[in-house]
């Protein structure tokens, strides 16, 4: 008794002595770690949700790489899930599925699709950089679909998981469970250095300003291509345990809608943070899991509950705890800030707009240069608001498209 | 005799019909304050722009250091020892004052593709970064994000992060642009400091400011050089007089 409450004190004291930063990692960890122990007592169906949040937790945070450090809102992430799937499952149906084979060869297929594609999809940015991956992520789909041998639109069934050192050790839900933590754990701690490292100071740096980088002699081109190629092999690491954990991989994987619910993630837990895309990506199934009891209509509910909490929680999940954390955060200034950042976004738009009208008007009036160099400003300016408009969009346009395809699903079987 | 550090050989550059830059040739020799003026519109910007790489000329030569750098991007030609400031500020700002000039250090010390070592304790290039930052005297603002500096301290910023760069030519393009009067003493008296010690192109508005701080002017009109030379020799050339500092100058 006395000993319990000694190691509750000495746990308390730890927990006084943790950062801001290490409580969250704790507070995120420890109760996933202790989720299979749960599952004992209400069932092991939480130790396969629990194993899929933390995949899509890897796949959501690559991609919060790109989107939160770099700069780069990729529309394509999904194909990565689907590469290093197919990678591990073809070579699983040839026999050869083996952790020292499969888990490179996931891992090398999408740094090298990643190299690929990036290669022309880097070089441009904002709306351009997202349509561009958005047809290479579709590219791949069908792709996949056109592979008759390997199941082609039905997918294709792995014999079995992967084998780990000659044995069916990952058959073990429990032990799977642990790798699927551990990669997690791993690719966090990996991307927190990454951010921190010189490497990620000047992926941070182009993205606050690129001319200044430029200045004094950073080429965003081949940072920003390294950035892509990091965040896609990361993410094949999640489709190789996505697809070892059904056994199971199929088109579906890459689909632009999975790309779409991947930035979901990331922007409902919050972009600027490392935690933020895996409580994203734990909320997001909690909801579909939980709506989907409530309700066969689920996806009306879940589809504009997203976009506003997208559209009006600033900064995503992590960014109310952060104005919690500085003690900004009651209703009323919640609602005072999700009105001005309405208002800031339409103002901006408007702003536009009225330049745009101006330029028009004036186009013909203005020595040549001059209309040159407002076009220019104008563009750029546009450009910045793209960026924003552009998540918004790609979430509005998400849900709307979700909410119509089920509503038309249920019709036409009625 | 001194050598040329920046020459430039008959440079053009059109917008279209216009003709920015009308073959420009000028020297900028080590060690000097060189200062372009000119009224509006006279291609200031532009001619800075192809100086620093973020524009190509259509014709001409430029040649930095002995070599000729017409064709290389922007950072290229930071990497050789040119550093500019911008006329709009040009700042990262939710980077630290000390980040915004460790990174120019960075940028010439060694390579940036490091992946796991914590930057921001690499304690060589903060103290680099510190002395840069004391030269221009805003150490006491390092650990603030830039983005929270006033208007005048993210100008000094900015020449901090020229001079990170242990640059061998500064460009500065309106130092002075949106400062308030005690803002421009602090900074003429701050590039007056540098003065001797770089080689510096200056482009300003401000006459004070330049006739303090230039060994040489260029009077730049209609993207043409009208005339060069010490301050008080421009300040009587007649055609300088009729074409831009008028009757009252």
């Amino acid at each position: 008794m006395l000993a319990s409450v000694r190691i509750a004190g000495l746990a308390a004291a730890q927990w006084q002595a943790l950062a801001f930063e290490e409580r969250l990692a704790t507070g995120l960890f420890l109760p996933l770690a202790l989720l299979p122990v749960a599952a004992q007592v209400l069932g092991g169906y939480l130790l396969v949700i629990g194993e899929r949040a933390m995949i899509l937790g890897i796949a959501a945070l690559s991609l919060q790489f790109l989107i939160g450090v770099a700069g780069l809102i990729s529309f394509g992430h999904a194909a990565f899930l689907g590469i290093g799937a197919y990678a591990a499952g073809i070579l699983a149906s040839h026999g050869y599925g083996t952790l020292a084979l499969a888990l490179p060869a996931a891992i090398l297929s999408c740094a090298l699709f990643a190299l690929l594609t990036g290669s022309i999809a880097v070089r441009t940015r904002g709306v351009y950089f997202i349509m561009i991956t958005l047809a290479f992520g579709q590219m791949a789909f069908f792709v996949a679909t056109s592979l008759a041998p390997y199941g082609g639109d039905d997918g294709l069934t792995w014999p079995s998981r992967t084998l780990a050192f000659g044995t069916r050790v990952l058959k073990t839900e429990t032990v799977f469970y642990y790798v699927a933590l551990a990669s997690l754990g791993g690719v966090y701690v990996l991307m927190g250095r990454l951010v921190g490292s010189r490497f990620g100071r000047v992926l941070r740096g182009l993205t606050d300003n690129e001319r200044r980088m430029e200045a004094i002699g950073f080429a965003p081109y081949p940072y920003r291509l390294a950035a892509y190629v990091m965040a896609g092999a990361t993410c094949g690491l999640a489709g190789f345990l996505l697809g070892n954990e059904v056994e199971f991989v199929s088109p579906a994987y890459m689909h632009w809608q999975r790309s779409g619910e991947l930035i979901l993630m990331v922007l409902l837990g919050g972009s600027g943070t490392r935690y933020g895309p895996i409580v994203g990506a734990i909320v997001y199934l909690l909801l579909e899991e939980s709506l989907a009891r409530f309700t066969e209509h689920w996806k009306v509910i879940l589809g504009p509950l997203l976009v506003v909490l997208v559209l009006f929680g600033r900064g995503g999940i992590a960014g109310i705890v952060e104005r919690w954390r500085l003690g900004e955060l009651s209703l009323v200034t919640l609602w005072a800030a999700s009105t001005t950042a309405a208002r800031t976004q339409r103002e901006r738009v408007m702003r536009g707009l009225r330049r745009a009208e101006a330029m028009g008007a004036g186009v013909l009036d203005r020595t040549i240069p001059r209309a040159k160099a407002s076009a220019a400003a104008f563009a750029a300016r546009w450009r910045q608001c793209t960026m924003s408009v552009g998540e918004a969009v790609v979430s509005l346009v998400l849900s709307v498209e979700r909410s119509i395809s089920t509503a038309i699903a249920r019709w036409r079987r009625r | 005799m001194t050598k040329a550090v920046l020459r430039l050989n008959g440079i053009e550059r059109s917008f279209a019909a216009l003709k920015v830059t009308d073959c420009l040739s000028l020297d900028v020799l080590e060690g000097e304050t060189h200062a372009i003026i000119g009224p509006n519109g006279a291609g200031k910007t532009t001619l800075i722009h192809q100086i620093s790489g973020a524009l190509a000329p259509d014709a001409g030569r430029i040649h930095f250091d002995g070599r000729d750098v017409t064709d290389l991007p922007m950072p290229a030609r930071a990497h050789l020892g040119l550093a500019r400031t911008f006329q709009k500020t040009h700042v990262l700002p939710s980077f630290t004052v000390l980040e915004n000039v460790a990174l120019a250090v960075q940028a010439r010390a060694g390579s940036s593709f490091r992946f796991w070592r914590a930057a921001a304790a690499e304690a060589q290039l903060n103290a680099a970064a510190m002395a840069a930052l004391a030269t221009v005297g805003i150490s006491q603002r390092a650990p603030i994000r830039a983005g929270a500096l006033s208007h005048g301290e993210k100008r000094l910023l900015e020449v901090a992060i020229a001079l990170a760069q242990a640059p061998k030519l500064l460009l500065l393009d309106e130092p002075m642009a949106g400062a308030g009067a005690q803002e421009t003493h602090r900074l003429v008296e701050t590039l007056g400091g540098l003065k001797g010690r770089y080689t510096i192109v200056l482009v300003e508005h401000d006459m004070q400011a330049v006739f303090a701080l230039a060994d040489r002017v260029s009077v730049l009109v209609e993207g043409r050089i009208i005339a060069t030379g010490t301050p008080q020799a421009v300040r009587d050339d007649a055609a300088v007089r009729a074409a831009y500092l008028g009757d009252a100058a």
